[in-house]
C-alpha cells in the first residue's frame, strides 16, 4: 500500500482549515491576543514617527510571536481530542506529511493575523515604510516559517508533558532566538530604509532550511514517542 | 468458520511498565488466524495495554510480539483495523468527511468505499451531522466503520459496545462473526460477554496485567471478571 506524501498533506491541511473555519479557535484567540498587545503598547509610549521606525520591528514581531503560540498550542490540541492522533500514528501516512500539513497550516494562519494587523499597527504607530516594501513581505514570510516550523515541531514533543501550554514557549523561544534577532533587525532596517536587509534575509532563509530540514528528519520520532 | 491453524499473534514474555505499575506481567500466548477472540477481565486487568500494543501504539518494556507474521507490531498497524475507547474521530467533521480523511491515510481513492463502511455499521452516510452531535452509540458504529475502512487483516476493538443499544450490538456481532468468516482475525474486549455467547471462539481471561484462562464457553470462566459479568 502506497500512500503519497503530497495527497495526504493535502487532505490533513484541507481538514485543518475546514475544522478551524467550523470552530474559529485559533484565529479568534490569536487576534485578540495581538490587538491587546498593539493597544497596551500604543497606550504605554507615544513615540514620534522617526522613533516608531526604530521600535517597530520589536513591537511587531513580540505581538506575532506571542500570538502565535496560541495558534501552536491549538494545532496538536485538536489531534488529542479522542485520541485522533493514535488513527494517524497506526495508519501508513508518512510522518512528515502530518508535520508540513501542520506547519503550512499555522503558518496560513499566523499570515492572516499579520494582514489583519498590519494595517492597525501603520494607524497606531504611525508607520511608514522607507526601504523596499517586497524585502519586508519577504522577511515577513521567511520570520513566520521560522516561527511556525519550530513551533509545530516543538509543540508536537511538548504534547504528552503535562503542562503543555507552559512548555511549548520554554522550548519555542530560546531556540528561536537567533530568528527574532533577524526579524526585529531586519524589519528596523526595512522601516527606516538606513541598512541593508540583505543579511537578516540570508541569515532567515538559513535557519529556515536548517530547522525544517532538522525537523522533518526527526518528526517520526517525536510522533510515534510514547 | 475457517479453522486456519496459522497464528496471527504471537507473544513472548510480554511485559509493560508504567512507572511502578506493570499492566502487562509476562503475557505468553498464541491466537490463531481467522478466529474471534473475546477478551474479558476487570478494569485494570490490563486488556486495553494489550491491544494498544497488539495495534503497534505503546512498545512492550520486556518480551516480544509477533503479529500477522511480523515481528514488529508497527510495521503489521496498517494491516490492522483499531477501535479504541475515545472514538478517534474529529468531532467537527460529519461521519463521511472523517472517513474521507482516514482513507486517504491509507491511499484509498475510493469514496465508495467510505460509504459501504457507514451503511455496513449501520449508519447513513449522507448525515450532515457533525460527529460531535452523535449520540454515544453512532460514535461507537462510525467508529467501528472508520476500523473497517482499509478492510484489516485483523480487527482490535476495546470494548465497542459500550453505550450501543442492544439491537444495534447485536448487529455490530453479526458484522464481527462474518468477517471472522471471510477469514479475518478479531479480538475484542469487553464486560458485555453475553454477547458474544455463541459468537466468539474463545473467551480469554485476564488478570493482574496477565492471561489466567482461556475456555471456549464464557460461563466456565473463573475469576472476578466472570462475577463482574
Amino acid at each position: 500500500m502506497t500512500v503519497d506524501l503530497v495527497r495526504v498533506g493535502r487532505a490533513t491541511l484541507i481538514k485543518d482549515l475546514r475544522l478551524e473555519w467550523r470552530s474559529r479557535d485559533v484565529i479568534n484567540a490569536m487576534l485578540f491576543f495581538a490587538l491587546l498587545v498593539v493597544v497596551i503598547f500604543s497606550f504605554s509610549f507615544d513615540p514620534t514617527a522617526e522613533e516608531s521606525r526604530h521600535i517597530a520591528g520589536g513591537l511587531i514581531w513580540v505581538a506575532f510571536l506571542f500570538a502565535a503560540v496560541v495558534a501552536l498550542n491549538q494545532t496538536w490540541a485538536r489531534e488529542l481530542r479522542n485520541d485522533v492522533l493514535d488513527a494517524y500514528r497506526i495508519s501508513p501516512a508518512p510522518s512528515n506529511a502530518l508535520f508540513l500539513a501542520k506547519a503550512i497550516g499555522n503558518f496560513l494562519f499566523v499570515s492572516i493575523l499579520e494582514l489583519l494587523m498590519t494595517p492597525l499597527f501603520v494607524v497606531f504607530y504611525n508607520l511608514r515604510v522607507l526601504g523596499s516594501a517586497s524585502s519586508l513581505a519577504l522577511l515577513a514570510a521567511l520570520g513566520t516559517w521560522a516561527l511556525v516550523v519550530n513551533g509545530t515541531f516543538f509543540a508536537a514533543i511538548s504534547l504528552r508533558t503535562r503542562s503543555r501550554e507552559i512548555m511549548l514557549p520554554l522550548l519555542l523561544f530560546p531556540i528561536s532566538i537567533p530568528a527574532i534577532i533577524a526579524m526585529v533587525n531586519g524589519t528596523t532596517a526595512i522601516l527606516t530604509g538606513e541598512d541593508s536587509a540583505r543579511f537578516w534575509l540570508v541569515l532567515l532563509g538559513t535557519y529556515d532550511v536548517v530547522f525544517t530540514t532538522g525537523s522533518m528528519l526527526l518528526f517520526e520520532t517525536v510522533l510515534h514517542a510514547e | 468458520m475457517n479453522d486456519s491453524p496459522k497464528s496471527a499473534i504471537l507473544l513472548s514474555g510480554l511485559s509493560k511498565q508504567f512507572g511502578k505499575f506493570a499492566a502487562l506481567r509476562g503475557v505468553t500466548a498464541e491466537f490463531a488466524a481467522s478466529k474471534f477472540y473475546c477478551i474479558l477481565g476487570d478494569n485494570g486487568a490490563g486488556k486495553t495495554t494489550l491491544l494498544r500494543t497488539l495495534a503497534g501504539l505503546s512498545s512492550p518494556t520486556r518480551g516480544t510480539v509477533s503479529l500477522l507474521s511480523q515481528k514488529d507490531a508497527r510495521a503489521a498497524s496498517p494491516r490492522i483495523g483499531y477501535m479504541a475507547h475515545p472514538s478517534l474521530l474529529y468531532d467537527e467533521l460529519s461521519g463521511m468527511e472523517n472517513l474521507l480523511y482516514f482513507a486517504c491515510l491509507y491511499g484509498i481513492e475510493d469514496e465508495a468505499r467510505c460509504s459501504d463502511a457507514i451503511l455496513e455499521v449501520g449508519l447513513d452516510p449522507a448525515l450532515p451531522r457533525p460527529v460531535g452531535q452523535y449520540s454515544q452509540g453512532m460514535r461507537q458504529r462510525l467508529s467501528l466503520a472508520r476500523a473497517l475502512l482499509n478492510r484489516p487483516e485483523m480487527l482490535l476493538l476495546d470494548e465497542p459496545f459500550s453505550n450501543v443499544d442492544l439491537s444495534a450490538a447485536q448487529a455490530m456481532v453479526r458484522l464481527l462473526c462474518d468477517l471472522r468468516d471471510a477469514g479475518k482475525t478479531v479480538v475484542v474486549t469487553t464486560h458485555q460477554a453475553a454477547l458474544l455467547d455463541g459468537a466468539a471462539d474463545e473467551f480469554v481471561w485476564m488478570e493482574g496485567g496477565a492471561i489466567v484462562n482461556r475456555t471456549i464457553d464464557w460461563k466456565s470462566g473463573s475469576g472476578s471478571a466472570s462475577e463482574l459479568i
